[in-house]
């Protein structure tokens, strides 16, 4: 028995659920400052950044050790490659999270007007998306993480609906130019916290049945 | 050449123990196969079956059918002749100590009777050289002892006296496990170049050296051969869960 080696794969889950947990708080936060025009909200995601960033790296060296030291195969091997990869989309959450509070406050330069977009309603499903791929992960569930790429659709059939619109105001009412760029930039970083819960998810399959199902959807493929 | 193994429903005992339990496999020509498992799993007894060796103790039998190339080795042929066809190396280097370098290598040939010293000298070069020992050895061929070369080279000495004989099929059973990590390195690079010429058989406990040297690899547990698979398979996404729980070290 490897106890020890198994205890050291326990504890590697645990700080990459902290990581998760710090980077859906960013995604939250960065919505709710959205929501509200709030820049102190803005502020804290700013200032999560680097903590995520240390995590990183801390997560890939841990990773890397067990690698070398350990030479995992089978399960234990897929879930340690897997860690890594969901490490580094939890990271990129974390940037899309900064990405959207350094809009929100570039829009509060500007007067507050409706958009032909609905944000709250994409940040609720991206961060649904992000919640169930966790959710999966925690639980070894492939199946949770399947559900999860079919709701990739959805979100980028909202963002885009959200370009159509934004582009057709910018010809209507050149003077919102600036807001509905920002909204649509916003738009476009919710995306892609869907597709990287998306990753999450197929990283899921991949650590608990084996199958890697990525890239299936892909013009390409 | 070497030559494929079909093993059917092979079954063997020590005493009362039954400790291979219906073995069926087939182990592809020119190519390096592994077999893992726990201590007391059979893995030693299967190969020593391959070439019947196992019978050599008194109270062990064997039941089922080898056919090594188109040979049903238990039927058709003598357990010399076998042992000429299938070669052998063990754990710990076994050279005859008192024999030269040169005389361990030409050793089985001169048992079966071959004199011509030219053809002697061309073999034994030959040898010494598919074992990567040859510009370690060959200007002391004759004048130093098997025993005064350095653990991983008895080891190569061991296959070069095994190959001289031109056997189809090598059997090694934890070849480098008594050897320091460079002399392993060598003895792995050995097997991958010795699968052009033999088929291989080597009975491993270093995982991590079956998945590097093997194309095939069984996992074998209670006199059970559980699973039998291309080694990135076995490694990498085994079938079966008790496969998945030795190689991951969950038991064992």
């Amino acid at each position: 028995m490897r106890i020890r080696f198994h205890q050291s794969l326990d504890e590697l889950k645990e700080k990459l659920l902290v990581m998760a947990g710090m980077a859906e708080q960013a995604i939250q936060r960065s919505i709710e400052a959205y929501r509200t025009r709030d820049l102190e909200i803005c502020e804290l995601v700013f200032k999560s950044e680097p903590a995520i960033n240390r995590l990183e790296r801390e997560i890939d060296q841990a990773a890397l050790d067990l690698l070398a030291m350990e030479q995992p195969m089978a399960i234990d091997l897929r879930f340690i490659l897997s860690v890594i990869r969901i490490n580094a989309d939890l990271e990129r959450v974390g940037d899309q999270a900064v990405n959207i509070a350094v809009r929100v406050r570039e829009m509060g330069a500007y007067s507050n007007v409706d958009l032909p977009v609905d944000i709250p309603r994409a940040a609720s499903l991206a961060s649904a998306m992000v919640r169930k791929a966790l959710q999966a992960f925690i639980e070894g569930d492939a199946e949770l993480a399947r559900s999860v790429l079919a709701m990739d659709d959805e979100v980028d059939a909202m963002n885009d609906a959200a370009f159509t619109a934004l582009s057709a105001l910018i010809k209507r009412q050149p003077e919102l130019t600036p807001q509905a760029l920002n909204a649509l930039i916003i738009s476009r970083n919710l995306e892609r916290v869907g597709d990287h819960a998306t990753n999450v998810a197929e990283d899921v399959i991949f650590w608990v049945r084996g199958a890697d199902v990525r890239h299936k959807g892909s013009v390409a493929s | 050449m070497g030559v494929g193994i079909e093993v059917e429903d092979l079954n063997a005992w020590y005493g009362q123990t039954h400790t291979l339990k219906g073995i069926n496999l087939q182990i592809p020509a020119n190519s390096a196969t592994a077999l893992i498992g726990p201590s007391g799993c059979g893995k030693s007894t299967f190969v020593r079956c391959l070439n019947r060796m196992h019978e050599t103790n008194p109270v062990a039998r064997a039941e089922g059918t080898v056919r090594v190339g188109n040979v049903d080795i238990y039927k058709d042929a003598s357990p010399v002749e076998v042992r000429r066809r299938i070669g052998m190396v063990f754990e710990r280097p076994n050279p005859f100590p008192t024999m030269s370098i040169y005389d361990n290598v030409a050793s089985g040939l001169k048992l079966n009777g071959f004199r011509n010293k030219r053809v002697l000298d061309e073999v034994v070069e030959r040898s010494l050289r598919q074992a990567a020992l040859w510009d370690e050895v060959k200007d002391h061929l004759k004048s130093k002892s098997g025993a005064s070369l350095s653990g991983g080279q008895q080891q190569r000495l061991c296959i070069a006296r095994a190959i001289a004989v031109d056997p189809e099929v090598l059997l090694m059973d934890e070849p480098a496990s008594a050897l320091d990590p460079v002399s392993t390195a060598k003895i792995e690079d050995l097997i991958f170049q010795l699968k052009d010429e033999y088929t291989i058989v080597i009975v491993t406990h270093n995982m991590q050296q079956a998945a590097r040297v093997a194309e095939k690899t069984g996992f074998f547990l209670s006199g059970h051969l559980v699973e039998f698979d291309s080694t990135h398979k076995i490694f990498t996404n085994p079938s079966d869960k008790r496969t998945e729980d030795y190689i991951t070290g969950r038991f064992g």
